[in-house]
């Protein structure tokens, strides 16, 4: 009787082994087939997704996509990933773990993005930013210039002191354009408009940030924009009461007081439209630079300013939008004197020149 | 220069000094009890988050900073245990301690992440800070930075001057000595980690209410790396920690304004200054070698077993 049931008992034993076995087969047989109508998306961020910033406006477009494509796509994201080799292992990581669309959403990205694409050729990357594409990398970014050119014309109408402070991080083209597009807007509307510049060389020091904001208004500055992440020199603005301009993202509850508007990048359209295309197989290893045109670049409501003066800006906006304003259209000077006129695509992605009028050494 | 700039200059440098300042004097106490301590970034920015949310919820920046410097002692606690009663690596804990601050005050933090802060009042002594320049530059400044000076010339006196900085430096020094007179090498160094904990918090609450009250993840941004160059600066030195934190933040300030007149010097090269001035400073002072070693606390980072 005892053996009998002992038998039973490892019978018993045997046949749950197999069944776990079995249910365990399933389930990874089931896994990759429930995962293949279901696309895995990964994002990879410089900062923390917390900056309210430049990586902040990235994951909102990734939250976007969530929800408007949530049943055939699952998005997972990486932050605060530093910039060179040590990308690379996280851009890997996210390729093993079987996403098939990954977006590298820094510069400084570009390399470590372009050596896993050649290791996983049946995965599509898109980097942000950059200029190096292949077969299953595309690239994309937005036109900020644009929207800097339109705050550049407000700053120029609204400085009283005539000198507008520009807080910057890393001499890059992306940079460097705006600054130029933003002083071509100021110009446009005071000739005689100073821009002060200082570099940080660091994206994201709020400190630093804050510290170069004081220094430009003991010089005279009465409008701060900056070109770092962070909301800090907004704030100092309003602390001391002067206007600034947000960016990469609206930052009005920061300093309702001083943020006239700011250039938020909206990657919301484009990142639902590429997910999109990787689902019904059109995606293509294309280069997308949108504006203000396709909504990529938002202005928020323009406020703190006089009507005529939103009105002008909004009517800049307007032109911009359709087409009929191009901030590197017409004829530029160069601070050396030469002159250039109607610039592409080309020439702007890869400026590294002052226009006339700038008060800077430009770093190389 | 016009006197307003020149004021705005002045007024920021000491902004930038005082939180390395603060974080800086605490890591001196704990390397001359002869504790290494590569954690403060950790410690700062813990403080920093800490001190950010007490004041938030509480309303009161002056919660907030004992906070900060509860929050930065409370992440010394594994670092004290780990090194001086399990003898771990100093160096390994240290860091360890750093990254488990960064990733722990970005979870603690997420919530308070995007509100905006309580900003730690300047003092207004009627009539004193109303003088036109001198009155806002030493009258008109908020309590931490009054506080960090006080505590620089407290930490003086009570390491050269006192019996207590007696013990503390001796067993900094010779760790088995200390012993064999019978105080206690691990009370006394548990105690300089915690101060040196406290003071990286303060340093931290600094940051997030009054140099830029807000809470960001990772808003230490490298300065707890700097306050621990700052203490080898110093030749752990209080009067020399001042002035070397002074001067770090005065060259990063000047390096913004020279680029703020457009005079083209390379903001690459401007933006190294500090870090240049710091090697060069290090550079004379170990050029005086008998100098140097005798400041040095000659049992840094060896860990301490009592009954050897």
């Amino acid at each position: 009787m005892k053996k009998w049931s002992a038998l039973t008992r490892r019978d018993a034993m045997a046949s749950a082994l197999a069944g776990s076995v079995a249910l365990a087969l399933s389930a990874s047989l089931a896994g990759p087939a429930a995962a293949a109508d279901k696309l895995k998306a990964a994002w990879v961020y410089v900062g923390p997704v917390g900056d309210f910033g430049y990586s902040y406006q990235h994951d909102q477009g990734r939250l976007a996509v969530e929800k408007a494509l949530g049943d055939k796509v699952t998005t997972t994201f990486v932050e605060n990933v530093p910039e060179g080799p040590d990308a690379e292992r996280a851009i890997e990581r996210l390729a093993r773990d079987g996403n098939k669309l990954i977006f590298t959403t820094s510069f400084g990205f570009m390399d470590p993005t372009i050596k896993v694409a050649k290791k996983f050729p049946d995965v599509k990357f898109e980097h942000a930013t950059g200029y190096k594409r292949a077969d299953n990398v595309a690239t994309f970014s937005a036109r900020f210039y644009e929207g800097r050119y339109v705050i550049g014309q407000i700053a120029g109408k609204m400085t009283k002191t005539g000198t507008v402070g520009y807080i910057v991080s890393f001499p890059i083209p992306e940079v460097v354009s705006g600054i130029n597009a933003f002083m071509l807007g100021a110009q446009s509307v005071n000739p005689n408009v100073k821009v002060k510049i200082i570099w940080v060389n660091s994206w994201y020091d709020p400190g630093k940030e804050a510290d170069a904001a004081k220094v430009l208004i003991g010089q005279g500055a009465d409008i701060l924009t900056q070109h770092t992440d962070s909301t800090a020199a907004l704030q100092v603005a309003q602390e001391k009461g002067i206007l600034g301009f947000g960016q990469s993202s609206d930052m009005d509850k920061f300093a309702p007081k001083a943020q006239i508007t700011a250039i938020v990048d909206d990657w919301s359209h484009y990142y639902i439209g590429r997910v999109k295309a990787a689902l019904d197989g059109s995606w293509k290893a294309i280069d997308t630079w949108d504006g203000m045109k396709e909504d990529a670049v938002v202005l928020p409501p323009i406020k703190n300013v006089p009507d005529d003066v939103k009105a002008m800006a909004e009517k800049t906006a307007a032109a911009i939008k359709a087409g009929t304003l191009k901030p590197f259209g017409g004829k530029i000077t160069k601070q050396d004197g030469s002159t250039v006129e109607n610039l592409d695509d080309g020439a702007i992605l890869s400026m590294n020149w002052y226009v006339k009028g700038i008060d800077d050494k430009l770093p190389q | 220069m016009d006197q307003s700039a020149l004021l705005a200059v002045l007024l920021t440098i000491v902004t930038a000094s005082t939180p390395l300042l603060l974080a800086a004097l605490g890591e001196l106490v704990t390397e001359r009890a002869g504790v290494l301590n590569l954690g403060v970034e950790g410690m700062m920015v813990m403080g920093a988050v800490a001190g950010f949310a007490v004041a938030l919820t509480t309303g009161s920046p002056y919660l907030g900073i004992v906070a900060a410097a509860a929050a930065g002692a409370l992440l010394a606690v594994p670092f004290g245990f780990l090194t001086l009663n399990l003898v771990a690596n100093q160096v390994a804990t240290g860091l360890a301690l750093t990254l488990l601050g960064l990733g722990l005050s970005g979870l603690i933090g997420e919530r308070f992440v995007g509100q905006p802060g309580v900003r730690l009042a300047k003092l207004h002594i009627p009539g004193l800070s109303d003088i036109p320049f001198v009155g806002p530059l030493f009258f008109g400044q908020d309590i931490l930075v009054y506080l960090s000076i006080v505590l620089a010339v407290l930490v003086s006196w009570v390491v050269f001057r006192t019996r207590a900085g007696l013990i503390l430096r001796a067993v900094g020094d010779n760790h088995a000595s200390a012993h064999a007179l019978g105080y206690s090498v691990v009370r006394v160094r548990w105690m300089a980690v915690l101060f040196g904990g406290a003071l990286a918090g303060l340093g931290g609450g600094y940051l997030s209410l009054a140099y830029t009250p807000q809470w960001i993840e990772n808003m230490t941004a490298g300065r707890g790396w700097i306050a621990l160059a700052l203490v080898v600066f110093s030749s752990w030195l209080p009067s020399r920690l001042v002035i070397g934190a002074y001067l770090f933040g005065a060259v990063t300030i000047l390096g913004f304004f020279v680029q703020g007149l457009g005079v083209g010097v390379p903001a690459q090269l401007l933006s190294s200054l500090p870090y240049i001035v710091t090697i060069a400073a290090l550079v004379v002072i170990s050029t005086r070698r008998g100098k140097a070693r005798a400041d040095t606390p000659a049992c840094l980072g060896q860990p301490f077993v009592p009954d050897r």
